[in-house]
This record gives C-alpha cells, sequence and structure tokens, in this order.
C-alpha cells in the first residue's frame, strides 16, 4: 500500500488499486527500507546539523546511544554540549529545557518513557504550553518534547500508559504521533522546527518496524505539515481514524474486512493537535459511519474528541452511532494474557466495523 | 584565587592581609560556612551523654547545638597521615573516598544559622574589619532612591487593592535592599528570573512607574496585553522573564538559561530569585543539582524573608538555612544580611564575578522578614503577632538603614529625602491615573499568542465572537476596543 501511494500528496489523490498492504511491503523494491528508529536518528541528525541552536537531552542520550539507541551516534559527532546526559529527574531536565528555549536555543527533550513526563508535567503544561500566551508573545517556547508512548510488551500499569489525550487538551501545545518512518522522520523534523511547544509521541514497538520511504522522504529537507492527517487507505464504507501504533491494526482489519465485502478508509491523524478535523468529517461525509481506535482509556480519550468533532459537523451524515475503540479502562495488567486482552486487537475493529455496518457480530473477544 | 587577585583593587579591605576575603569565600575542606565553627561530625566519645543532651550542654555550657568539632583539623588529620590506618583511600566514580573506622554519624541542624555576612550595622554604619565592594555616590544614591521608591510603589498600589480600582497586589516591604542592591551589582544582560516579590529589579533597571501601573490596570499599554493578575510583570527588553505564578518552576529556567549563555560564551549570567518556602519544591533541588553538574553560570537568591504565607521556615524545613543545601549541591553558597544593602551588593557582585569566569552557579540566602501581608488576599496578624510586623517594619527597615549610611556620607540629607517622596508620590498617582482610564487591549488579542501563528479553530472563534457582539452590543463593555 504504502509503496504505491505518491508521496507528493498527502493522501488526497490516491489511486484507485489497493494491493494488500502485507504483500506490498516486501515486494516494494523500488522504494527504500527505513525502519522508524532509523528514521528518527536522521531526523535528529539532519535538524542538528542544519541548526547549531538544537540540543537534545535527557536521560542515556549520549554515552548509552539512547534508552532505545534513538540517538545513537550523536554524542560523537556533536559532543557533549550538544547532546546532554542528564541527572535521574524529568521536572529538572523539562525545566530547564524550557529555560534554554525561553533563551533562543531548541532544545529536544527525550522522556525515556512518556509516563516519566508526569514527573514533568508542570513545565510542560505551565511552562512551556502557556507561556506565549501568558508573556503576550516575549517568551516563545520552540521545545519538543519526544519519547515513547502508549503500551509496550509487559512492562505493567506505570510503564503503559498513552498520554495523548491529556497533552493535547491543552492549548499551547501541539501533539504528534508519527506512524510509519516517513511520519517519523517529517513530523519529527517540522516540531524541531516549529516555533511552539511539540509532545511528540512515538511507540516503543513501532522502533523495530520497517517501512518504505521514498527518495523525497529522504531528502534532508524533508517536512510534513502539523495538523493534516493522511489517509492511509482510501474507502467507501465506514471511516476508521487511528493513529501511531494502531494505525497498522486499523490496516489489518481493513484487509479482513475487504474479504467481507466492507472497504474502509483508514486515517492516520498524524496529528492529535491540532486535529485534523477536516479531514475527518469529509471522510464521515463520505464513508456515513465512523470507528475511532486509541490505545489509551476510554474515558475523556481521542475518540471522544473525534466523536464530538463529527457530531457538531456532520450529525446529519451519520448512519450509525460512532463507536469508540480504546484500551480497557484498567491501569495495564502485566500478564502477557491479560495485556492482550486490555489493549485493542485488530479483530476489536472488525467487530466495530461491522457493528456500524449493520451486520450481525459475536459479542465479545476470547482471551 | 582568581577573585582574589582581579579585584582586590576595588575591594575595600581593613584588615592587614587577605585573611578576611578568604574567609569571604573559604574553599577550604569544610566549605563556605563552618570555617570558624565547629563542624559537622559528633565524635564518638559524646555519644553517651547523647542521650541526655540537655545535661551535657549544661556541663559545657554550650547549648546542644553547637557540640560540633573543629572541622579544619579533623579533616586534615585524615588527609595529611602518612600511610598508616588513616590513610585508605578508594578510587570511586564520584571522587576519592577517605575511610575511617571511627563510626560517625554527620549531625543535623543547629538552632543558629551561622556566618551571616554584613557590612553596615543597625544603625546603618560600617562595622570595622568589614570587607565590601565600594558604592559610589551616584549608585549609593540611585539605589536609596530606588528602595524609597519601592516602598512609595507598594504602598499606594496596595492602596489601589483595598480601594478596588485593582483585583490583586503583592508588596515587597521589608525586601528592597534585596531587590534594588541585587539589580544595581548586576548588569543590563544578566537575564532576570523571579518568583513575583522582584519588581524592585524591574524598577532599577528602567521600567517606569507608568509601565507598572499599566500591567496592573491590564490595558492596553500592558506588555502582557492584560492576560495576567497584577504584578505579573515581565519585560524582554529589560531582560526580565515575565512572572509566573507558580512556585519555583523558574529555578530550572534560569539554569537553563544559564546553560545557553555558557554555550553562546556571553558575558552574562542567568539570575534568579525564590523565598524560603520556594527551596521545598522538587524543582530547586533538580536545579541546583543540574547547575552544578553542567558548571552553569547562575546565581541563585533566595530571599529567607521566614514565612511562607502562614508557614514560618520551622515548618517549612530542618537544614540550617538555604545556603547549606547549596553547599550539599556542590554549589558555592553564601549566607547575606539581606536588609543590609551594602552586603546584598557585594555579595552579589562577587557571585557574578565567579559565575561568569568560573562557570559555576552560586547561591545567596539573604536574610529578611516580610513585612508585609503574604498579598493583598491574605491578613497575617492572624497566624503572627502584630509586635513581631512593627519591629521588623520599624527597627529593621533596611531602606532606613540604608538612608543613615549615604547621610553618614554626606550624600543625602532631609530636603532630597522630602523631595523624593512626594515627587514620587505624585508621579505615581497619576499613572494610575492614566492606567485606570485608558482602553483595555482590543478582543483580538484575546485570541493571539496562544501559538505563534493562530490557528483556524482561533480564528473561527474570534469571528463568532464578533458575530456575538454585534448582535448585543449594548451587553459588551465600553472600554475594550472592538
Amino acid at each position: 500500500m504504502l509503496g504505491v501511494v505518491r508521496q507528493k500528496m498527502l493522501g488526497q489523490s490516491l489511486p484507485k488499486i489497493r494491493p494488500v498492504v502485507s504483500v506490498l511491503r516486501s515486494y516494494s523494491s523500488a522504494a527504500k527500507q527505513m525502519t522508524v528508529r532509523d528514521a528518527l536518528n536522521s531526523a535528529l541528525d539532519e535538524e542538528m546539523s542544519a541548526d547549531p541552536k538544537v540540543f537534545l537531552m535527557g536521560e542515556e542520550v549520549g554515552e548509552y546511544q539512547g534508552a532505545y539507541k534513538i540517538s545513537k551516534g550523536l554524542l560523537e559527532k556533536y559532543g557533549p554540549e550538544r547532546v546532554r546526559d542528564t541527572p535521574i529527574t524529568e521536572a529538572g531536565f523539562a525545566g530547564i529545557g524550557v529555560g534554554a528555549a525561553y533563551y533562543g536555543l531548541k532544545p529536544v527533550v527525550e522522556f525515556m518513557t512518556f509516563n516519566f513526563s508526569m514527573q514533568a508535567i508542570d513545565h510542560i503544561i505551565n511552562s512551556a504550553a502557556k507561556s506565549n500566551y501568558m508573556s503576550a508573545g516575549q517568551m516563545s517556547v520552540p521545545i519538543v518534547f519526544r519519547g515513547p508512548n502508549g503500551a509496550a510488551a509487559g512492562v505493567g500499569a506505570q510503564h503503559s500508559q498513552c498520554y495523548a489525550a491529556w497533552y493535547a487538551s491543552c492549548p499551547g501545545l501541539k501533539v504528534l504521533t508519527p506512524y510509519s518512518s516517513e511520519d517519523a522522520r517529517g513530523l519529527l523534523k517540522a516540531a524541531i522546527r516549529d516555533p511552539d511547544p511539540v509532545v511528540f509521541l512515538e511507540n516503543e514497538l513501532l522502533y523495530g518496524e520497517s517501512f518504505p520511504v521514498s527518495d523525497e522522504v529522504l531528502d534532508s529537507s524533508f517536512c510534513l505539515p502539523i495538523g493534516k492527517a493522511k489517509i492511509e487507505r482510501v474507502g467507501r464504507d465506514v471511516t476508521i481514524t487511528a493513529f501511531s501504533r494502531m494505525v497498522g491494526h486499523a490496516l489489518k482489519a481493513a484487509e479482513i474486512l475487504e474479504k467481507d465485502g466492507i472497504d474502509a478508509e483508514v486515517i492516520n491523524l498524524r496529528s492529535i493537535r491540532p486535529l485534523d478535523r477536516s479531514t475527518i468529517n469529509a471522510s464521515v461525509r463520505k464513508t456515513n459511519r465512523l470507528i475511532t481506535v486509541e490505545e489509551g482509556f476510554p474515558q475523556h480519550g481521542v475518540g471522544a474528541e473525534i466523536c464530538a468533532s463529527v457530531v457538531e459537523e456532520s450529525f446529519a451524515y451519520l448512519d450509525a452511532p460512532v463507536e469508540r475503540i480504546a484500551g480497557a479502562d484498567i491501569p495495564m495488567p502485566y500478564a502477557a494474557n491479560l495485556e492482550r486482552i486490555a489493549v485493542p486487537q485488530v479483530e476489536d475493529i472488525v467487530r466495530a466495523a461491522k457493528r456500524a455496518c449493520y451486520r450481525s457480530v459475536p459479542l465479545a473477544a476470547a482471551a | 584565587m582568581a577573585f582574589c587577585s582581579k579585584n582586590s583593587r576595588t575591594i575595600i579591605n581593613n584588615l592587614k592581609s587577605k585573611l578576611g576575603l578568604s574567609r569571604l569565600m573559604n574553599q577550604g575542606s569544610d566549605g563556605c560556612l563552618n570555617n570558624t565553627n565547629p563542624c559537622r561530625f559528633l565524635p564518638l566519645t559524646t555519644l553517651p551523654q547523647l542521650r541526655n543532651p540537655d545535661s551535657y550542654s549544661h556541663k559545657t555550657g554550650h547549648s546542644f547545638c553547637s557540640q560540633r568539632f573543629q572541622s579544619t583539623t579533623s579533616e586534615q588529620q585524615f588527609a595529611s597521615l602518612p600511610n598508616g590506618e588513616h590513610s585508605q583511600e578508594l578510587d570511586f566514580p564520584g571522587g576519592k573516598v577517605v575511610f575511617s573506622p571511627e563510626m560517625r554519624f554527620l549531625s543535623e541542624s543547629p538552632c543558629v544559622y551561622n556566618n551571616c555576612y554584613r557590612v553596615l550595622d543597625d544603625n546603618g554604619q560600617l562595622i570595622g574589619n568589614s570587607n565590601f565592594v565600594q558604592v559610589s555616590e551616584e549608585i549609593a544614591v540611585k539605589m536609596y532612591s530606588s528602595m524609597a521608591t519601592l516602598q512609595i510603589l507598594d504602598t499606594i498600589f496596595y492602596e489601589a487593592q483595598r480601594q478596588g480600582r485593582i483585583s490583586f497586589y503583592l508588596t515587597t516591604i521589608g525586601e528592597e535592599a534585596i531587590n534594588i542592591a541585587s539589580a544595581a551589582a548586576l548588569t543590563s544582560d544578566d537575564i532576570v528570573f523571579p518568583q513575583y516579590r522582584e519588581p524592585g529589579v524591574l524598577l532599577w533597571r528602567g521600567f517606569t512607574l507608568q509601565e507598572f501601573a499599566n500591567q496592573c490596570f491590564g490595558n492596553k499599554a500592558d506588555y502582557g496585553k492584560g492576560r495576567q493578575m497584577p504584578i505579573h510583570y515581565g519585560s524582554n527588553k529589560h531582560n526580565y522573564f515575565t512572572v509566573s505564578s507558580t512556585i519555583a518552576t523558574q529555578i530550572p529556567h534560569a539554569v537553563g538559561a544559564a546553560y545557553s549563555l555558557k554555550m553562546d560564551k556571553k558575558d552574562a549570567c542567568a539570575v534568579t530569585f525564590f523565598g524560603d518556602g520556594g527551596t521545598s519544591e522538587g524543582d530547586f533541588h533538580a536545579a541546583l543539582n543540574f547547575a552544578a553538574v553542567t558548571e552553569s553560570p547562575v546565581i541563585f537568591i533566595c530571599r529567607n524573608n521566614g514565612w511562607a504565607i502562614s508557614t514560618p521556615t520551622s515548618d517549612q524545613f530542618r537544614s540550617e538555612g538555604i545556603a547549606v543545601r547549596g553547599q550539599a549541591y556542590g554549589v558555592r553558597s553564601i549566607r547575606v544580611d539581606g536588609n543590609d544593602a551594602l552586603a546584598m551588593y557585594s555579595a552579589v557582585h562577587a557571585a557574578r564575578e565567579m559565575a561568569i569566569n568560573e562557570h559555576r552557579p552560586v547561591l545567596i540566602e539573604a536574610i529578611t522578614y516580610r513585612v508585609g501581608h503574604h498579598s493583598t488576599s491574605d491578613d497575617s496578624t492572624k497566624y503572627r503577632p502584630a509586635d513581631e510586623i512593627e519591629w521588623w517594619r520599624m527597627a529593621r527597615d533596611p531602606v532606613t538603614r540604608f538612608r543613615k549610611w549615604i547621610e553618614t556620607n554626606g550624600w543625602w540629607g532631609s530636603e532630597a529625602e522630602s523631595q523624593l517622596r512626594s515627587s514620587i508620590r505624585n508621579e505615581l498617582l497619576q499613572a494610575i491615573q492614566i492606567a485606570e482610564r485608558a482602553e483595555k487591549p482590543p478582543v483580538n488579542e484575546l485570541f493571539t499568542d496562544v501559538y505563534d501563528n493562530i490557528p483556524s479553530n482561533l480564528r473561527d472563534q474570534e469571528k463568532l465572537l464578533r458575530e456575538t457582539i454585534n448582535r448585543h452590543p449594548a451587553d459588551y463593555p465600553a472600554d475594550v476596543p472592538f
């Protein structure tokens, strides 16, 4: 799928023929393959090279090459002043990053996971997000907070929460959620160049995944616009919105649905704040049915906001109630069998899409 | 030391030798504070008496708190012994570890705050054998005028709040010396990260009375576009970062800015202020730790004024004030009489040189008293005795104390005094009138600066707002431009 898509347009003018995604990936000899990890690393490298004000700060980012090896090689290339290993205090280095940004540098602050960002959330919200407004434009904060977000595999409740909804509710912040390597490169570059504070939510399980990338994506000036979603798969019957790892699940669900004659349109949100309401609504006006998918907790989640937006703008176009697929409303359990059913699975998305199409569907998932 | 050789010309040293200077910044094994005092180590032999400390202190006639040893002698002993039982050392990632067969606990806090640096006595007269940085007549008179202006500013704005003309105010009464003297010792390139009780720094740097009034009234000329409560001043051109209500968050910001200044190789430092209460916040500890590790040129100035709203320092912490905390984090620290403008000036001057030339953070603990209430939302007579407040307001007033010094030097007189006070008062009253009558910021400023560029959803909201206003013009306030 991704190999066929013309990378120039942001998903608007796609060809009608859509071969199965997984088959295409292994056959896309034309495009180069790149892991999300390498995509992030190359984006950081290029932005640091282009602008001496950009510097990286976080635990283990230097000597250890990054807790997830995202910053591999950067310490060696740029030195300890621009790749700063920090003591263990998120509140400290988030505050220090904000102070550096006030002065005019462009820090990229890494949280080992966004669960630890809760220790620094006062600085993210009160010192970064609100400062430009409170100071009436005198203090801008060109900072990026990045790191893995959401569930990994077997890391338990305190390491698995998704923070997209929390950060996206705050005006003054921009919140990005890349899925593919193209997303990772384009959005991270955009985030670093953006004068506003950006929360960049990656996903640990996506780091090792490979995606095809075109030459345009590999170019050092490549950048994706913030606030534009990407239609990963064009469809007619039901709209499925997703972000980060769930995009992969949604695409797999779309393949399964196709066999049952349901043609799903999959939207990769890419940006949670600002949310691309026009793309979502345009899609719903076309398909008349909407499923939102997210990994995080259901209450006050991203799906709730999308549902409200669609009800506000496209109510008359809905043929079925909007359904939200989200993680279970519990702290993430550790045991692998429990963890599996606490996070949305492909089957959950398939069943929801069928319900939206008024097909009869078996009740609950099997463990 | 670098500091001594560079500045010995400007430092008036009443002692014959450099002994005084080295006392100012003793880098001996025991750090800055305990050079003349017993150290923190309790000898093993006193342990039996610890069970009944009162009996011990009664015997020796000292308070229990001063049951300390001469640290210089004990530590030097260990360092200089030849290869023997005490000279075992270990090369540890953090440094050398020196072993000892004696079990010694570092004692907890004493009840005395030692080594508080002061130069002027309570009557504003120079103390003999004092070391300080000399101040010219011009600077001294400007310092005094600014301190008096700050007093009058506070009094008048406080009254304005009581009259309902502004919604909120917070005074700096009692802490004028800290505000003005520190500002005078800095340059305009040094970046200031205030808490909220430091408008004097902005005043020194040239923020006008009209600009103060504009912010308090939130009018069109306010640099903050009317978005914040009164006293949340901020001005890029004065290198004074906008006041934010959150406590102690500015401390790591200052370290970050200092780190950036170092990377830029600027001849400037970052300066941040906070109170005794702010040092309990996690941000204080993270920031000091980082500043030491990153070797950033930042000056931490703690206004230890005894009270955090209704919490006295005895309920806030149990360390020997704040200076020992700086020391604990590897930050060079000093305790200063915050109501002594000359001592504050000297300490900040010295700290700035160290911070910039040696790339190090410095902590200054300024001992003072919060004479006013915490803010206009507080009535401090509810939790502290009124006569305590009065005593500090009258007998320990830093402004009067400094005035006595400049009068002694023949640089000030009663005529100049009354002229200054009346002219500032008139200027202020006029500024308030102008600020009160001025227009408020226009309605489009409600939506700007959330992001660098105004996003489409806010543009839509503004359009909707304007349509609503057009439909109901009578309900729209007259002083907000459309």
